[in-house]
Parts: structure tokens; C-alpha cells; sequence
């Protein structure tokens, strides 16, 4: 089976949008077995499954899939750090989940709507992430509105992952985006999920002190590392192994 | 577009008539995600098949099954090219593939009006106060179901619950 070919795919784009997709669809996986109730270990897997879809398709349009997931070092991925930072409790899985969800899902509108090479794809993600949009902004309410644990786990993954969403509004090579115009769409959306949730916007940087650039330069934090060995240790152990 | 040939249209209906590896129920015709066959010469095709999620496992399963059946028609050589425009959507499932799936117990997609990115309203948590059109209880055939999880046992489904008769059902979501 070949995928559709594009002319022109802007390599960076291509590998930043990838792995984004890649990477957090690893992290939900880590939930397999171990979510709070059946239907939200369900519900975290699709998720990861459609995000697994998206990274194939983009990762496949600049290269081989397999070649770019498990074979790459970890200076060589651009995703952001915000997909990346471990699980944490259950609260901190959907505060990643409301941010990371809430970018893509602006972002994919605007692209497309474009006529560029990522068009195709974006126009079937939108669908699919609107869906875990909705279940990110279900979750926030129900936890930030729900009894006094429940609110103060949910306000403290909330402030825990606030400085890793400025990393998301910053050019990316390829990607023909008004990116001042999508930070505040965003800052808006989800300020009203979190006053709905009866909970506030948090304070204090969005983005990290270290000026060396982050996710997208190929900086990353220290949990990715042992995430990469753990998603990539199979295939590097057995090479050319199947099923 | 060039138009197809009567062979051509033969092999649509053919490469169409491959039941859905996860609901057999569905012809992937029914299913809307076989677009095109394209003959080159005379004993070589390819497919053109799109994949309801990104992510669907049940694709690489589809086209084999296509290769199989195309193969063992005569074909020599047969490759399935994998098209994302337009985005599949669930309007794409024809009338007859909509009464199957209600028959097999799992409640067909609503058919929207518009097609484009789902247009989501929050309602309160485990209702579905704020949706505009019921979704039937594919058993009892009651309107008075209520949302469990948004994801089912398939990227496609959410799983629901009526209220009449108590049973549990898949609900074949709006994409």
C-alpha cells in the first residue's frame, strides 16, 4: 500500500507535526492497563491510535516510518515538550491532553484549509481530534468542577504543564500559519474551558528559562530519553524483526 | 477525470463487494471507502481506498483482502493506493450499509447536513442533553439513549446506553 505523494514536503514540518502525533500516541499508550476505569482506557488508546495514524502518514512523507521512529536519537526528534513529559496522575494526562488537543486542533483547521502538502491529512485530523478535544474539555470540568482532590489535582497539572505551551506557538519552518493569530485563539479557548471547570488560568511563564531553544531545535527534557529507549529498544534489539 | 471503463466498473463492484474485516456485516462498499479502480493494460489495477481514521488497523487488512479477491479474477497484478481527499466521512455510508448496521445491533451515524470538522457543544458530563437529533436504541428502538464514553471498542463507535431497555450499544459516530 503507497501513500498519496506530495511534490514538495517541508522535511522540518513534516518531522515536527510527526512526532508530535508519535510521540504522544506513545506516552497514552503507557496507560494501556492501568487508566481508572475501562472506558477511559479505551477511550486514552484511540486517541493514541488516531495520533499513531497521523504520525504514520507524515512521518511516511519524508522518509521510512520505521527508519524515523525507531532508528532517530533523541536531538534528532522536534516535538514539542509538552507531548513528551511523562503521564503524571490522571490529571495531568488530560491537562496535556486540553493543551496539546486545543493546538492541533486550530492548527490543522488553518492547514487545512490551505492548499498546501499537509491539506489532505489535516483535513481528515481535524475530524478525529475534535473528538479528543471534547474528551480533554469533558474531563477538565469534571475533575476542576468535581470534589476538592479532584480540583486541586486538576489546578496543579494545569500550572505543572503551563510552561511548555508557549513552545507551541513558535514558527515552524514549511508551515504557512499566522501563528500570533493561533496563540490567542487558543489562549482563548482554553481560558473558557478552565473558568467552566471553575478553574484559572494559570500564572507565571510559558515557556522554560533555558534560551537554548526546546522541542522543536531538537532539545528536549530528561524523561524523553528513557521514553525513547523503552519505544525504541525492540526494534534496535532485533533488527528487521517481524511479526 | 477520465472516465471508466465497463471493466473498470466491474472491478469497482468487486474490489466493493470485500467484506470489512471488523464489522462483516458491511461490504466496504457500503462502507464508502473503496473510491476508484484504475485499469492499467490489461491485467493490472489499482485500487483506490480510503481509511475511515488516520489510524484504522483494519486498512492493511482491507487491502488484502481487495489484492485477494481482484487476484483470483484474473488480475496479474493489483496495488491498493491509500487517498485521504476528501476525508471519508460517515456520510459516505450508503442507506443499505446504515439499516445493516442497525440490524447488527450497532446504531448508524447520524447524516449531517453539512460535512466539515464536527461542530462540538458542551453539554454536561454523561448526558447528552445538548445534542440536537436522538440517537435510537438500535434494540428497542427507543430515542432515549444516553452517552457513556465517546470511544467504543473502535476509533468509529462510542459506546451509549438506552434508557428503555437498559442494554449497552456501539453508536457508529459522526465523522
Amino acid at each position: 500500500m503507497t501513500a498519496t505523494g506530495s511534490a514538495t514536503v517541508p522535511v522540518t514540518a513534516a518531522l515536527a507535526l510527526g512526532d508530535d502525533a508519535l510521540v504522544l500516541s506513545h506516552r497514552l499508550g503507557e496507560w494501556a492497563g492501568h487508566a481508572p476505569a475501562l472506558e477511559e482506557e479505551v477511550a486514552l488508546a484511540n486517541i493514541a491510535l488516531d495520533l499513531l495514524g497521523q504520525a504514520r502518514v507524515l512521518l511516511s512523507l519524508v522518509g521510512d516510518e520505521d527508519e524515523l521512529a525507531y532508528l532517530r536519537e533523541e536531538r534528532s526528534f522536534r516535538n514539542l515538550q509538552l507531548v513528551e513529559q511523562p503521564n503524571g496522575d490522571f490529571a495531568h494526562t488530560i491537562a496535556r491532553q486540553l493543551y496539546f488537543s486545543t493546538y492541533q486542533h486550530l492548527l490543522h483547521a488553518e492547514l487545512a484549509a490551505g492548499d498546501g502538502p499537509f491539506a489532505p491529512l489535516a483535513a481528515k485530523a481535524v475530524k478525529e481530534v475534535a473528538y479528543h478535544r471534547d474528551h480533554a474539555e469533558q474531563w477538565t470540568r469534571r475533575l476542576g468542577d468535581g470534589t476538592g482532590t479532584s480540583h486541586e489535582r486538576m489546578r496543579r497539572a494545569c500550572a505543572a504543564l503551563w510552561r511548555f505551551t508557549g513552545e507551541m506557538f513558535q514558527p515552524v519552518e514549511g508551515l504557512d500559519v499566522d501563528w500570533a493569530a493561533l496563540e490567542s485563539r487558543w489562549l482563548e479557548s482554553v481560558a473558557e474551558v478552565l473558568d467552566r471547570a471553575t478553574l484559572t488560568v494559570p500564572e507565571g511563564p510559558r515557556t522554560g528559562a533555558w534560551s537554548a531553544g526546546a522541542g522543536r531545535q531538537g532539545i528536549h527534557t530528561e524523561p524523553f530519553g528513557r521514553m525513547l529507549a523503552e519505544m525504541q529498544h525492540l526494534h534496535r534489539s532485533h533488527p528487521g524483526a517481524s511479526w | 477525470m477520465v472516465t471508466a471503463t465497463a471493466l473498470e466498473a466491474e472491478l469497482l463492484e468487486l474490489a466493493g463487494s470485500v467484506p470489512d474485516p471488523e464489522l462483516p456485516v458491511l461490504t466496504l462498499h457500503e462502507l464508502g471507502v473503496v473510491r476508484a479502480v484504475h485499469l492499467h493494460g490489461t491485467d493490472a489495477a489499482e485500487v483506490d481506498l480510503t481509511p475511515t481514521y488516520t489510524g484504522c488497523p483494519a486498512v492493511e487488512a482491507m487491502s488484502l483482502d481487495i489484492e485477494r479477491v481482484l487476484r483470483e479474477h484474473g488480475l496479474r497484478e493489483v496495488t491498493v493506493r491509500r487517498v485521504l481527499t476528501p476525508a471519508w466521512s460517515t456520510d459516505d455510508i450508503t442507506p443499505e450499509g446504515r439499516r445493516k448496521l442497525r440490524e447488527f445491533g450497532i446504531a448508524p451515524p447520524r447524516v449531517r447536513e453539512t460535512s466539515g470538522p464536527v461542530p462540538l457543544t458542551l453539554g454536561p458530563t454523561r448526558t447528552d442533553a445538548t445534542e440536537a437529533e436522538p440517537v435510537p436504541c438500535p434494540h428497542c428502538g427507543s430515542p432515549d439513549t444516553e452517552l457513556l464514553s465517546r470511544f467504543s471498542s473502535t476509533a468509529c463507535k462510542a459506546l451509549r446506553r438506552c434508557l428503555s431497555c437498559r442494554e449497552p450499544f456501539d453508536h457508529f459516530k459522526e465523522l
